[in-house]
């Protein structure tokens, strides 16, 4: 199960990367989004998979008896998620009104700023 | 009362832009909050310095969850000097732009996102956590999008696609390392890590993470070979947010660099050796990146990179005293570079241009104002007694220490470079002979402005100048402050015990 998750991660980091140096923007949207969804993935590798151990201590008992698999990347998953939801909705939102007004999607048109002004 | 002190600063611009929300179509009624809020910020901010001054680093457990597992809030003296020159320069900013930001862009939330900004800011300052911190970047960045865009013009727009896509990007990289490091270790606290991570066996898997941190804070400070997207962008929006961005943002990016390198990542050559080359690049490749722009504002954005070399400079030689020379040009800095802004969107006001071929003749129609924005800009190239000049005592000091004669000569040649550019911009602005220009329609000139909002636009540059003049000649303070700061971040069990002492303390 780890060796699946890692090797898809690295799939998930190279396509998002070759993406985001492509000169679409809507590739580069699309690449962000993928980069973002690798490194929720890795968090929750990172996190050791344990697998039907939740962390509650049963009632009898004091402390955990056994392995238990850990809540804290989860939470910290469910965070990165919610946040790259957002700063996604944003950049939609950017590259519409970006195209609208500079007329073109090619980022390598998008020198405007460049040039002496 | 005090026991929660730490996070008061967070709570007020929390309050601040739920206010301001609130009140979302009456400007006046916006200007008015966001100045007074500042007035509280700073009393707020002057109440922590003070605090933390006298009884030492004081840290709050959220929810009262002892150490290593809930969020820690620190207030060391770093953190509480950073909060402080953030009110300083938020309030600064926010009365400039009462008066320099249209209100077509007011009308849009300007200010309750504005005060996000500082809220980003503030946490970002004062976080234990390293997670904590990623939310609170995401928060800066995701406020600083905002208001880079507000406005919606063609220059604006592409400028923030180019500053969003190495945001989010940088962000990914910092989230990356935080898992790796989470892997490594299991705890997300700063203080703990620090213990962890120096007890790690596998040193190779530590310096990778660390390079990845060492990448992601890279891209935020703007820093050699990652700063690209900087002056593509930074010069795009209205002055007063470029000044808060130039002010501070880049300068979180800095912060965390030091924080994570003298907490976590401690005592590693290679990473140093790193951080010194990427200095040194920094240094000489924005120095000369200003000197051939023409556009005022896309000069003061090559000087950011220019001088954040400054401040990675001593974090690479790693003693006391370059981390104090270091500390001590961040405070210096911050004021400065936020003043510069707001002196080109103030000369922007008064010609209607930024370009330096077209404007001229300011020292006859404006002798005060020109000679009050001489004092930001040769603070700037530090010379003495004025504020740019102390801290390169002690990160020259530092680099002959350790014999290390390229830094020298890096700082000296980027001091040379800043003084070229100033004297360009001092001799075209001020001195040449008035270019007449075509008068703009539609455009509100300083001259027809009214009292009130001259005022505003020129009180925020008094004030930021007398700062500076304040870290000029009252440099012992200053210099005080900076060892002391130095002395915590290179002494770091002091910050580790202070993350532990209050969790033993607090029974469950």
């Amino acid at each position: 199960m780890e060796i699946v998750l890692a090797v898809m991660i690295g799939v998930l980091y190279a396509a998002g990367i070759y993406m985001i140096l492509r000169r679409s923007l809507v590739k580069l949207i699309l690449g962000i989004i993928i980069l973002g969804n690798g490194a929720n993935l890795l968090i929750f590798l990172l996190g050791r998979i344990t697998k039907g151990r939740p962390p509650i201590i049963p009632g009898d008992l004091k402390v955990f008896a056994e392995a238990y698999a850990d809540p804290i990347p989860q939470a910290l998953i469910l965070t990165a998620i919610v946040i790259s939801f957002g700063l996604q909705s944003f950049a939609i939102i950017l590259i519409k009104r970006a195209y609208k007004v500079v007329k073109t999607d090619d980022l390598d048109e998008m020198n405007a700023i460049d040039q002496d002004s | 009362m005090t026991q929660q002190l730490v996070i008061y600063p967070l709570l007020l611009q929390l309050f601040l832009s739920i206010i301001l929300m609130f009140s979302w179509s009456k400007i006046s009624w916006q200007r008015v909050i966001s100045i007074g809020g500042g007035f509280i910020n700073i009393a707020i901010s002057i109440w922590l310095f003070v605090y933390i001054w006298n009884e030492g680093i004081q840290t709050v457990q959220a929810g009262n969850w002892a150490a290593p597992f809930g969020i820690t809030f620190v207030a060391d003296s770093l953190s509480v000097t950073l909060v402080l020159l953030t009110a300083i320069s938020g309030l600064a900013v926010s009365a400039f732009s009462a008066s320099s930001i249209v209100v077509a862009r007011l009308k849009f939330g300007y200010f309750p996102i504005f005060h996000f900004l500082l809220l980003g800011l503030n946490g970002a300052f004062l976080t234990g956590d390293i997670f904590n911190l990623y939310v609170w970047f995401e928060i800066i960045i995701i406020s600083s999008f905002v208001l880079i865009t507000l406005g919606g013009e063609k220059a604006q727009l592409e400028g923030a696609v180019k500053y969003f896509t190495m945001n989010i990007l940088a962000s990914m990289i910092f989230l990356t390392a935080i898992a790796v490091l989470y892997g490594l270790t299991g705890s997300l606290n700063m203080a703990d890590l620090s213990l962890k991570v120096a007890a790690i066996e596998n040193r190779g898997l530590v310096e990778i993470t660390a390079i990845l941190f060492l990448v992601a804070f890279g891209i935020k400070a703007a820093v050699f070979p990652l700063y690209f997207w900087l002056p593509a962008s930074y010069h795009t929006p209205p002055s007063a947010v470029s000044a808060i961005f130039g002010g501070l943002l880049t300068k979180v990016g800095v912060y965390a660099l030091i924080r994570i390198f003298t907490l976590i990542f401690v005592g590693d050559v290679f990473l140093q050796d790193t951080i010194l080359v990427m200095a040194v690049l920094t240094l000489i490749s924005g120095g000369l990146g200003a000197l051939i722009q023409n556009n005022l504002r896309k000069v003061f954005s090559y000087l950011i990179i220019c001088h954040i070399g400054y401040m990675i400079v001593g974090l690479g030689l790693y003693t006391e005293v370059a981390i104090a020379g270091t500390i001590f040009y961040l405070i210096h800095d911050i004021v400065v570079k936020t003043n510069l802004f707001m002196v080109g969107g103030l000369i922007y006001r008064i010609t209607g241009t930024n370009n330096i071929r077209s404007l001229g003749g300011l020292y006859k129609e404006y002798p005060l104002i020109s000679l009050l924005i001489a004092i930001p800009l040769f603070s700037l190239v530090g010379i003495p007694p004025l504020s740019g000049f102390w801290p390169k005592i002690s990160l020259i000091t530092a680099a002959f220490t350790a014999e290390n004669w390229w830094v020298i000569g890096a700082i000296l040649f980027a001091s040379l470079l800043t003084m070229i550019i100033i004297a360009k911009v001092w001799a075209n602005v001020v001195w040449k002979d008035k270019v007449e220009l075509p008068k703009r329609l539609n455009f509100r000139y300083f001259d027809k402005m009214t009292n009130i909002r001259k005022t505003q636009l020129v009180a925020p540059i008094i004030f930021l100048s007398l700062i500076s003049l304040y870290i000029g000649f009252g440099a012992e303070h200053v210099q005080q402050l900076s060892t002391r700061v130095a002395n915590e971040l290179i002494d770091n069990q002091q910050y580790i015990d202070a993350v532990f002492k209050t969790g033993q303390n607090i029974k469950p």
